[in-house]
Parts: structure tokens; C-alpha cells; sequence
């Protein structure tokens, strides 16, 4: 992953200067100067009214990785995102971009490599979409390739392409006006796709959205991620949202870079009472499989050969496995019971209990077992590994709270994608 | 004398030789470019006469079934095209066809002129502040200056005619398209400057692919406000020779004829109404 990487910043600063041009000069420099000596964000745009954007940000962001950058408003973490197009400058330390087997050095581009970059590297999904509301939604897809001067028959396969995979060719003649805000997202999506970017930036793309329209576009993200392997850098201030779509998440504070690492990482170590407080108010039912959740079945009341039984709510259950691990039959207080494993396709028949994976999430478990009643069964590649009764699920739900102040919930296994 | 008076009196007695001063400026703008002067003068003239000219030549009635003809092309509205008709073949009818020829030309002029110089420089002040500030005082002493002041060295220039009356109407016009191009440009939302440039949109493919026609409304707006600001000054270019409707409300004035002043002020309302209603944009339903 060393040489891999799709973009690196090395000690980047971003400052915003009070005045334009010459003017800014002075301020620039004293401000830069403080920002050394570790003068705090406050102090230096009170004396030099410069305000720091960004301090001395150090990311390696890897080829085909969804990578996200997490922090409340006024972090910095938009205008690192806006630095690796230029759309903001650079003050200090440099950006570095694999665009083929070419590495652009961002600090100081000639104009007419920035938008080479920008159209043929970089691209960019807007939070308010920002689409040019005088054109179609196919005029919009366009932009990118009519700048770029593609003719006029690859223009055409190209967008209708894009237009029919983020289900949005029956709409190709309409304006941006005329379409739901997830429609319009959806345009932003591939007038950002159509380029074929290396790289492709999301600024809040989906906050703008309603909750559930917000849930889909993520679904569609990383299915579309799944066939496409783009490198996505993911700004975002939703933690859940950091952990549903990230493979890797840094999260900022005033300008600075304060943890970087793995979903599972920023949940159960959090390297500071910041971070621990934001995974504090994260949703724990979409950020916690069942894999981590479940009672494994050696921990059983009772283990006889393959027979495991166990009491939960008071009923008394017991299961038998074949040789191969599958179930062989389960009994609620020595009555028999139908089983049936949830595929997210087939409802779970009335009075049957679910089979879950190892990967589903908290809300599927509770879900099944508010359906049957009764506990949940946890398999792995078919083979039964646990079952999550009540007091997994209560547990699940308020260890959340509390993994994020110790470490003493090791089993605790995140939503990573 | 005590201390006031005398301060009065000094104040008084030194005159600060304003007048002197603009009259040494266009009379040295006359003496070292008098041929640029008339060049601009006959090439102007040129134009505005042979356009009169040829609208003149086809037979009024043609004209008239052909604007309303244009009216209904471009509007779609049978009703309007039906109203410049029956306005058209009133002007006739009053006996100021001619007159609303030489009014349509000059207004023509005037009105391609000013989009021709207020449209770019409207753009360019958007884009360089400090040529805004420079720029607006101008602007505003342009509007402001009661127009028979700049009547004047105009007639000094470019002598009586309908020159003079095009140049006024031009100087009193043109900031009206300058303003509102940068009030266009400078509104336009940054978000969609941004997404033009994430795309890598050179300045001029902004120019043209993003911010022009972001700006289109209130640019439409202003040549609307042109064309109208252009007709109002129809009768004070009828006082340097510029002909036009305003010369029988000029003579009708001197004259004091009731009827004629009334009649041939009724064919300038009907030419703004007809004007009005054919070049205001179309309500944005977005």
C-alpha cells in the first residue's frame, strides 16, 4: 500500500488571508510563523486575522478506498477536501496526486494542469448539488466531457450509460427543478462518475437529504463502489455515516488531523476524549453486527455432543446440529419450531425464527426477534455459531454507550464494509 | 469689513474656473480629433438613415402585417400580435409612420449599442472590483446629469443630426446594462462557479457555460429597460435634429398645438406599450 496511494498530504497548512493579493502577505506570514511557535487557532486569527483552515494535515489515502473525513462544522475537514482539486489553496506542505502513472504535486499547479486534473483526475459531488439549473439532467451529466471535448457520440453513450445506472435515463430531458433532491444528488453523482475519475470527492453529498433517501444513496454508493473500485474521499459530520461507508475515517478538530484509522479503531480505541465523545452518539444499530453481538454456543447452559440448549425469557430452547454445523432441529419448551434464514428477500413466516449472518446489523437481530419472539439464530457460512436472546440485544445496546470509555468489550465488532 | 465678509468675499471673488475648464476640454477634444469625430458622425449617420430608409421603402401595410407576423413567432400570443396591428395601423392612420421609422432605428441603434458596450464592461466589472469602483462614479454621473447638459458638447462634436441624439441617448443608457450584467455576474451562486471549475472550465468556458447564462434573466431584464430607456429620450433627441416622434412634440410644443401634441404623444405610448410587451422576458416559472 506503500506506493499505492491516490493521494498524500504531507504537512499541509491552509490559511485564509482577511484581504485579498498583496495585502494578505504579512498576515500570511505571521500567521504561519504562530501556527510554528503553536499558537492556538484563537490567538492567531485574533492577532493576524487569518483564519487556519488546516494545520499540518498528514494523510495517505490508498487507491480504491472509500476514505472519509469526519468532523462538526468549522473542523476543516471541507477545506481539506476542496485542497486535493484546488479549489482551495494550499499555504504550506504539499498534496500529492497519482493521476495514471503520473504523481502531481498540487501545491502550485500551471492553470492548465489544474484543470486537466480536475477534469480528467479529480472530480466532485457538491453538497447543494449545484447543478446548472438552466440545463437537462442530461446537459448537466454532460459538463464534464463537453469541457473535455468529447464528440458527440461517445458524449451520449457515455452519460446515457451513467444516466441508466443510477436509474435516472427516463428523466435524462427533464431540469434539475423538476427532480427530488436524491434525484438531483443522483445527477450530481454522474456528472461526477462520467469523467472516469481517479479520484472522486463528496462533500456532504447526502446531508442535504431526508434520512431514508439519505440510506438509500449510501446503499447505492457502495454498491455502485463495488463494481467501480473509485477512490472516494467522504467528507461527512455524521458518525454513522463515516462508519456505514468508510474503509477508513479521520476525524478533525480545529483544522487538525486528530485520529485517522480503521472504523473498529475510532469505536473501540479512540485516541481522545473528543473522539470518544462523538462515538458516544453514534447509532448502535446500524454500526453493530451480530458476529459481535451473539453468544457463541459453547457458552450454552448445557453442550452434549451437537445438542447446545439455553434458556432465554424465561422458555427453555434446545438445538441440534449435523456433523457439518447446520441446524438439525430447534424445540421451544420441547415443542418443535420452524426456522428460517433471513436473505433480506423472503419475510420470516409468523411464529419462525430467524437465522441471521455473522455481518447483519443490530436493527436486522432486533427486528427478527420482535417478528418471532423468540431468540435469534447467528450463522456463518450456514453453520450455527450463536444465538442472540434479549440480554445480547440490551446488552449490544447499552455496551455501545460504554465500549467507547474502555476497552473492555473486545468482542465488540463493527459495521465495516 | 469684518472676519466673515471677507472670507465671503475671497470666496466669491475666486471663482474656481470650472466652465472655463470643460469648455477647454471639448473644444481641445473637437480641435485634435475632429476627424475621428466625423468619421463616427457619417459612419452613424450612414446607418441610421439607410435603415430608416429601407424600412420606409417596403409599403407600410407590409411592415405592419409583418411585425404583428413577428410578434405571434416569437410570443405565441395571437391577442399581442392582434394589438400591434391595430396600434401600428392607428400610427399610420395619425400620419407618423415616418416618424415612428426614424424613433424604431434610432432606439435599434441605441439599444445594440448599449448591450454592445454595457454587457462586457458589466462583466468585466464583476470580475475586477477595483474597475467597479473606479467605474461607478461614472455611472452615476452619467445617470444623474441632467441630459441637455451633455446635449451640448455633443452638438459641439458631432453638430445637429441624428447623431447627437443617438450619442446622448447612448451616454444617458448605457449604465443601465453595465449595472445590471454585474449585479447578473456577481450574483451568480458560488456553488455553480465551483462546479463549472471542479470541471476544469477555463475563466472563458465559465464566462460562457456557467455565468452568462446564469445571468441571462437579469441581463434580458436590462435590455427590456434599454429599449424603454432609449424611447424616453426620444423627445429630447428631437431638440438637436434627431427627428423621430419627438420632432412633431417639439414643433407642437413651440407651436402650441393641443391636437398635434396629443396625438403625437399618443404614438410614443403606443410604440413603449408595443415595445414593452414584445421584448419583456417571460416570466421564469423555475
Amino acid at each position: 500500500m506503500s506506493t499505492e496511494f491516490a493521494a498524500r498530504f504531507e504537512h499541509v497548512d491552509i490559511l485564509f488571508p482577511p484581504a485579498e493579493g498583496r495585502a494578505a502577505r504579512a498576515p500570511l506570514a505571521r500567521a504561519a510563523a504562530m501556527l510554528d511557535e503553536g499558537h492556538t487557532r484563537a490567538d492567531i486569527i485574533e492577532t493576524t486575522g487569518v483564519v487556519v483552515g488546516a494545520a499540518d494535515v498528514n494523510l495517505e489515502i490508498a487507491k480504491g478506498e472509500i476514505f472519509v473525513i469526519m468532523g462538526l462544522s468549522g473542523s476543516g475537514k471541507t477545506t481539506v477536501l476542496r485542497a486535493v482539486n484546488g479549489l482551495n489553496k494550499i499555504s504550506r506542505g504539499r498534496i500529492l496526486i497519482r493521476h495514471g502513472d503520473q504523481t502531481i504535486d498540487m501545491t502550485n499547479p500551471a492553470p492548465a494542469a489544474l484543470r486537466s486534473l480536475r477534469n480528467r483526475a479529480v472530480s466532485m459531488v457538491f453538497q447543494q448539488f449545484a447543478l446548472l439549473p438552466w440545463r437537462t439532467v442530461r446537459r448537466n451529466v454532460e459538463l464534464g466531457l463537453e469541457l473535455r471535448r468529447t464528440g458527440e457520440t461517445e458524449t451520449r453513450e457515455t452519460v446515457d450509460r451513467w444516466l441508466d445506472l443510477v436509474g435516472l435515463l427516463p428523466w435524462a430531458e427533464k431540469h434539475a427543478h423538476e427532480l427530488s433532491g436524491g434525484m438531483q444528488q443522483r445527477v450530481g453523482l454522474a456528472r461526477a462518475l462520467v469523467t472516469d475519475p481517479d479520484i472522486l470527492l463528496m462533500d456532504e453529498p447526502f446531508s442535504a437529504l431526508d434520512p431514508l433517501i439519505r440510506n438509500k444513496l449510501q446503499d447505492e454508493l457502495l454498491s455502485l463502489q463495488q463494481s467501480m473500485h473509485k477512490t472516494i474521499i467522504f467528507v461527512t459530520h455524521d458518525l454513522d455515516e463515516a462508519l456505514k461507508l468508510g474503509n477508513r475515517i479521520a476525524i478533525m478538530k480545529d483544522g487538525q488531523v486528530i485520529q485517522v484509522g480503521a472504523p473498529e479503531d475510532i469505536v473501540l480505541r479512540p485516541a481522545t476524549d473528543y473522539v470518544a465523545e462523538f462515538v458516544r452518539h453514534m447509532n448502535p444499530l446500524t454500526a453493530i453486527r451480530a458476529a459481535s453481538l451473539m453468544r457463541p454456543l459453547d457458552a450454552a447452559d448445557d453442550v452434549q455432543g451437537a445438542q447446545f440448549s439455553f434458556t432465554d425469557d424465561r422458555s427453555h430452547y434446545r438445538l441440534s446440529l449435523r456433523p457439518d454445523g447446520t441446524l438439525d432441529g430447534l424445540s421451544c419448551n420441547n415443542a418443535a419450531i420452524a426456522v428460517h434464514p433471513v436473505d433480506g428477500e423472503t419475510a420470516t413466516p409468523e411464529g419462525a425464527v430467524g437465522i441471521v449472518e455473522t455481518t447483519h446489523l443490530l436493527k436486522d437481530v432486533v427486528e427478527q426477534r420482535q417478528r418471532s419472539g423468540h431468540p435469534v439464530l447467528v450463522a456463518e457460512d450456514g453453520r450455527i455459531v450463536g444465538w442472540c436472546g434479549a440480554n445480547e440485544v440490551l446488552d449490544a445496546l447499552t455496551h455501545a454507550g460504554r465500549a467507547t470509555m474502555t476497552d473492555a468489550t473486545p468482542t465488540l465488532v463493527l459495521a465495516t464494509s | 469689513m469684518n472676519g466673515i465678509e471677507s472670507v465671503q468675499y475671497w470666496i466669491v471673488h475666486h471663482a474656481i474656473p470650472l466652465g472655463a475648464w470643460a469648455t477647454a476640454a471639448i473644444t481641445a477634444l473637437k480641435d485634435n480629433f475632429q476627424g475621428f469625430f466625423n468619421i463616427l458622425s457619417d459612419v452613424l449617420g450612414f446607418l441610421l438613415d439607410n435603415t430608416t430608409g429601407a424600412l420606409d421603402w417596403v409599403s407600410p401595410l407590409i411592415l405592419i402585417v409583418l411585425f404583428a407576423g413577428l410578434t405571434w413567432y416569437f410570443k405565441k400570443s395571437w391577442k399581442l400580435a392582434l394589438f400591434v396591428l391595430l396600434a401600428l395601423a392607428f400610427v399610420l392612420n395619425q400620419g407618423y409612420w415616418e416618424r415612428t421609422l426614424e424613433t424604431i432605428s434610432l432606439v435599434a441603434y441605441a439599444t445594440l449599442a448599449c448591450m454592445l458596450i454595457g454587457v462586457p464592461l458589466g462583466v468585466a466589472t464583476a470580475h475586477h472590483p477595483t474597475l467597479y469602483r473606479i467605474l461607478r462614479p461614472v455611472l452615476d454621473l452619467m445617470q444623474t446629469l441632467p441630459t441637455f447638459v451633455y446635449l451640448i458638447p455633443t452638438l459641439v462634436l458631432f453638430g445637429l443630426g441624428s447623431v447627437p441624439g443617438l450619442i446622448s441617448t447612448i451616454v444617458f443608457v448605457a449604465p443601465t446594462p453595465v449595472r445590471l450584467t454585474y449585479v447578473g455576474i456577481s450574483n451568480v451562486p458560488r456553488p455553480l462557479i465551483e462546479a463549472g471549475q471542479a470541471f476544469g472550465a477555463s475563466p472563458w468556458e465559465l464566462l460562457w457555460k456557467v455565468e452568462i447564462p446564469a445571468a441571462l434573466p437579469t441581463i434580458l431584464a436590462g435590455l427590456t429597460q434599454v429599449i424603454m430607456l432609449s424611447l424616453s429620450m426620444v423627445v429630447i433627441a428631437a431638440l438637436v435634429g434627431a427627428g423621430g416622434l419627438g420632432e412633431p412634440v417639439v414643433e407642437a410644443m413651440e407651436t402650441v398645438q393641443i391636437g398635434r401634441g396629443f396625438t403625437s404623444g399618443l404614438a410614443i405610448v403606443i410604440l413603449a406599450v408595443i415595445l414593452d410587451r414584445v421584448f419583456r422576458p417571460e416570466r421564469e416559472n423555475a
